[in-house]
């Protein structure tokens, strides 16, 4: 088993140190995957099997918007909404102009936010799902909008909201437009709700700031992914505040149950069928005897 | 140039207003209070857990007309700031707020709100007891309170702890407030890795009430007088008063059932961005 583990090692290094880097042996980044929860390190591929979820101490790595929609929307239902959205850059700050072309660029995409229709094992719905490989899918302008407007079409279309939040909160490079955008966004779910409409939040990692302290709790079920960080303020600013260290679970999605603010903790290769029959319960044409 | 020409009113970088919201005089909410109102009646406590001296709520008179009044508290000296927690409120202070909003909403009484905070506080308490899921259900809730809501930002307006209290159908802000998605001091942190330019990063975040009346956030400057709110409270007092006059004149001109639509509307419209091409 050793050899085994070896082999695989030699045979990515070898292939890769063959380059131009003067024979020097490099471990691909892409190779290890490093878990920021329990530290211990698995190969990639063993990592990218078990459905980016660390096989030592479960934590629910991040997945692109791509990744996920991947395993929740019913194959070929999803339909994106708004995609070609842009920001711009309302209060003039220095660099962030530059900062999102280069970045709608590298990541092919325009935002942190991807929204749209589907079904989930068959139950339409709206869905979000936010991606903190882009700007750690903060909220500035055009997460604010997007999610209002997925929330408005909601509303009119008669449809349950299936949101999965992540993000490190409010956007600071488009300032106080960014704080707005949580008193817009929790609007936009009050209309919704008030409407009769079921909101599902399914708060991935990191689900802070903002983002967690506007739309994200305010879903009438509200779920998480195991091990995943979920928190009002930043780790560093409250240690900073109160001089002393914080417990490793403090702000872990185990925390927030255990205090009240979490359903239900769902493992991802659950999440689609558990979704799909809480999307049945709450359609009100199974409502009979 | 004259004299009076010379010396602008309210100083030009919001820099120079945090300094002045700084000032030891300052009139806080605890000031303001018995100026603006008559026979205010303090009520205690969210009803779930305790009750949170960052936040003072109650009734009172404006003009004879019964208002619920909620305000962050602002101490002065050590022993007043260590039992308002520096006007950083803790999870139940934002429900004790919400407590008396729908108690106000219940018997038609307009809201007036101060605010004046740096933030909702961060501890292991505040998240405990989940600092984020009061401020979003204060969001929520004030967007459909059926009762006009007025908020004025007395000094600092900061980030979603000011919000907690701000989802208002007409905002003001005094001359030297500013209001903003975190302190400069926090900015300059998180962005530039380096906090000591919090001087640099003030300037250049648009935070002073012009620039968030330009942004449609904020629908009135309330001037304060030549050298700051401490140079003459009461007359700082009037202006305040006479933005609440009116504005809640104008909001109750319009059916109240309607508040809600309106005041969604003012929140949705906010934020600049490009539909782009498919």
């Amino acid at each position: 088993m050793l050899e085994d583990l070896f082999g695989k090692v030699k045979s990515r290094v070898g292939i890769l140190g063959e380059g131009d880097d003067g024979g020097k042996v490099s471990v691909p980044e892409d190779m290890m995957f490093k878990c920021p929860r329990c530290r211990r390190v698995e190969f990639m591929e063993n990592f990218a099997v078990a459905g980016k979820v660390c096989p030592h101490c479960n934590y629910h790595s991040r997945l692109t918007a791509g990744e996920r929609l991947e395993i929740t929307a019913d194959s070929g239902t999803f339909q994106e909404w708004d995609k070609a959205m842009k920001s711009l850059n309302p209060i003039d700050f220095p660099g962030y102009g530059e900062k999102l072309r280069e970045l709608e660029e590298k990541k092919g995409m325009n935002d942190g936010v991807v929204t749209g229709t589907c079904s989930i094992e068959g139950q339409s719905c709206v869905i979000g799902v936010m991606d903190s490989h882009f700007m750690m899918a903060s909220m500035g302008s055009v997460a604010g909008e997007k999610i209002t407007r997925a929330f408005e079409r909601a509303t009119e279309q008669r449809l349950p909201v299936v949101f999965f939040t992540a993000s490190g909160g409010a956007r600071m490079q488009e300032g106080i437009i960014s704080l707005m955008q949580m008193a817009k966004t929790s609007g936009a779910v009050a209309r919704h709700s008030d409407a009769g409409l079921l909101y599902i939040t399914v708060m991935t990692d990191p689900t802070t700031g903002g983002v967690a302290a506007s739309f994200a709790a305010l879903g009438d079920i509200i779920i998480a992914e195991p091990k995943v960080l979920i928190g009002f303020a930043g780790r560093r600013v409250i240690e900073d505040t109160i001089k002393q260290r914080l417990p490793d679970d403090f702000q872990s999605a185990e925390f927030f149950l255990q205090h009240g603010f979490v359903d239900l903790l769902v493992e991802r290769s659950a999440m689609k069928k558990t979704l799909g029959r809480l999307l049945r319960f709450h359609n009100a044409e199974e409502v009979r005897l | 140039m004259s004299a009076a020409q010379s010396v602008p009113a309210t100083p030009a970088t919001a820099w120079e207003r945090i300094e002045l919201q700084r000032n030891k005089n300052r009139p806080t909410a605890k000031d303001y209070i018995p100026m603006l109102f008559d026979h205010f009646i303090e009520l205690h406590g969210d009803r779930y857990f305790g009750d949170d001296g960052a936040i003072i709520g109650g009734v009172g008179r404006f003009q004879r007309m019964p208002v619920t009044v909620i305000a962050h508290v602002k101490g002065r000296g050590l022993e007043e700031n260590k039992a308002s927690n520096f006007a950083m409120a803790h999870p139940e202070g934002y429900r004790k707020a919400l407590r008396l909003m729908k108690q106000a909403e219940k018997f038609c009484r307009p809201i007036i709100c101060l605010v004046d905070t740096p933030g909702a506080y961060c501890g292991i308490g505040a998240e405990e007891r989940g600092q984020h899921e009061a401020v979003a259900r204060n969001q929520l809730e004030m967007m459909r309170l059926k009762t006009p809501i007025v908020s004025v930002v007395l000094g600092e307006g900061g980030s979603g702890g000011a919000l907690g209290l701000a989802v208002c159908d007409c905002l003001g802000m005094l001359s030297n407030a500013t209001y903003s998605v975190i302190s400069p001091r926090g900015f300059a942190s998180i962005l530039w890795k380096d906090a000591s330019r919090e001087k640099e990063a003030a300037n250049s975040v648009k935070i002073t009430a012009e620039d968030l009346c330009r942004f449609g956030i904020c629908d009135a400057i309330i001037q304060e007088p030549m050298g700051g709110a401490h140079r003459n409270p009461q007359l700082t007092s009037e202006a305040i008063s006479a933005f609440l006059k009116e504005s809640l004149k104008k909001i109750l001109e319009k059916p109240i059932d309607n508040l809600p639509e309106t005041r969604y509307i003012k929140f949705r419209k906010i934020g600049v961005f490009e539909e782009g091409q498919e």
